[in-house]
């Protein structure tokens, strides 16, 4: 494989303006760091931080069949029961029952939908969607809409307040996991309030045309610039699973702790493969866990160990700022998956003692 | 931060200023602790631990990496900073002066001839 040249979102020249560290992520020029990690984490726990995720997929789903199209493919309802302006979570999974991505559904119209895929699996997720329409439902117009709208996340308490500042969203009217279709400077604009950080606040997608101005008044308005490394330190706090690292297509929804966001019920691509997982249970299960001490930090990969043997490993791991220890999810056996059980995490040679713990690890107030 | 006239400096961006008392003090630059980020945990020799020039004397971990600690003489670990073990965050604040990690009795002082002068260094990090 050769290595192609890195992609750029729509705000890239922005991100290098305020001094942003760069790394490629997910074949894409992103930025990981502005301020620091941790000062960052802080404004979106205690302000507000914004992100750039315009590097997600945006696929529009529309016509006659994209309602089936999408409840075939996607774990939630996206049945008739779904209202409009819903976005609903789940999985995409293979007829096994594997992992494909999770990804957030919205409805915005009676045959108009948006799905926003991990940018890692943004391509094999537009595959997936051709596929079945292809096979299965042809009535549903598939459209890339990934570089024409921009994505950008404003988080954190006073997330929705800025969102109406500047983007005149209502958060009485628009409440958690809705999506309203609008106008932001002129273009039109979906606002949903949704995020990945465990805070309140909302996903901005603006035609890219006005996303630089749009992002410099969020600036302006407040809102602390965040890069991937807070990202990735806010979900795991809220023990939102990453994919590719917390589950892929060798584990079903069941194993990593996602049987909520699963209708067993319906008919959807990998059900039974679900279903037999619901019943029977799975030897092994996703667990959260936390270090006594600071110390090392127990990182991807390394093992999790029981009196010295080695039972699973971790998926992801990193020093927490909410509960200055460090945390970790990883796949254990299920009888050694309950919250109190002790374990120990092999981080450079050296044993890390640890406590499996309830998830998530952070859970804002209300 | 401009980097101190008064101390040596390694290629791997460790600092060691001769002090007074014929010891060594050692820590990481400005520039290093700006590449690392948000530092979270420090692993430093122990007093009495013996540290060698270019060789790993321990780890400094930042939020999302850990990277190896390259000690810029040879000698005896004379004292660690407590105080950079139990507030990682002072490699951060203070790389140059509360953020020391280890004063070392050398077995050579004239080993810091090997390293780098202000100027040198500030020219390897542009």
């Amino acid at each position: 494989m050769t290595d192609a040249p890195l992609r750029t979102t729509v705000l890239h020249d922005d991100h290098v303006s305020l001094g942003a560290r760069m790394v490629p992520f997910a074949g894409y020029d992103m930025p990981v760091q502005y301020a620091g990690v941790l000062a960052e984490a802080r404004a979106v726990r205690t302000a507000a931080g914004i992100f750039d995720v315009s590097h997600m997929g945006r696929f529009a789903v529309d016509g006659g069949d994209a309602r089936a199209l999408l409840d075939w493919v996607h774990t939630a309802d996206i049945g008739e029961a779904m209202p409009m302006g819903r976005a609903r979570y789940g999985l995409l999974c293979n007829e096994s029952g594997g992992i494909l991505d999770d990804a957030i559904v919205y409805r915005l119209g009676e045959e108009r939908f948006m799905i926003v895929a991990n940018a890692a699996n943004a391509a094999k997720v537009f595959a997936w969607l051709e596929r079945w329409r292809n096979e299965r439902f042809p009535n549903a117009a598939l459209t890339d809409r990934t570089s024409e709208i921009a994505m950008i996340a404003l988080q954190g308490p006073e997330a929705t307040y800025i969102a109406g500042q500047i983007a005149g969203f209502d958060p009485e009217a628009v409440r958690p996991f809705n999506v309203v279709e609008t106008e932001v400077m002129g273009a039109p604009t979906l606002i949903a309030r949704t995020g990945y950080t465990g805070e309140d606040g909302v996903e901005i997608m603006p035609a890219s045309a006005v996303a630089s101005s749009l992002w410099r008044a969020l600036t302006d308005a407040g809102a602390a610039p965040c890069g991937l490394g807070a990202r990735d330190t806010l979900r795991l706090e809220a023990a939102l699973l990453l994919h590719g690292s917390d589950m892929d297509e060798t584990v079903n929804p069941i194993e990593a702790g996602l049987g909520r966001f699963v209708r067993l019920e319906r008919d959807f691509c990998g059900a039974e493969a679900v279903r037999a997982a619901a019943e029977n249970g799975t030897p092994r299960v996703l667990a959260g866990f936390r270090t006594a001490e600071r110390g090392p930090a127990p990182r991807a990969h390394h093992r999790i160990l029981i009196n010295e043997a080695d039972v699973g490993e971790v998926t992801s791991g990193s020093y927490s700022p909410y509960l200055d220890t460090n945390i970790g999810l990883g796949y254990l056996p299920r009888e050694a998956s309950e919250p109190g059980s002790p374990i120990s995490v092999d981080v450079r040679g050296r044993q890390i003692p640890a406590q499996i713990v309830a998830l998530p690890f952070y859970k804002r107030s209300r | 931060m401009p980097v101190p006239e008064d101390r040596r400096y390694s290629r791997e961006h460790e600092w060691a200023l001769p002090e007074p008392d014929g010891l060594i003090l050692v820590g990481i630059t400005d520039f290093a602790q700006h590449e690392l980020g948000d530092v979270v945990y420090v692993d430093l020799p122990r007093p009495g631990d013996r540290v060698t020039q270019n060789a790993q004397m321990g780890e400094v971990e930042s939020v999302k990496a850990v990277s190896e600690l390259f000690s810029p003489v040879s000698g005896e670990v004379a004292a660690v900073n407590e105080d950079v073990k139990n507030a990682p965050e002072l490699l951060n604040e203070s790389p140059h002066e509360k953020g020391w990690l280890i004063r070392v009795k050398p077995d050579d002082p004239a080993e810091l001839d090997s390293l780098l002068d202000a100027a040198a260094y500030t020219a390897l990090t542009e």
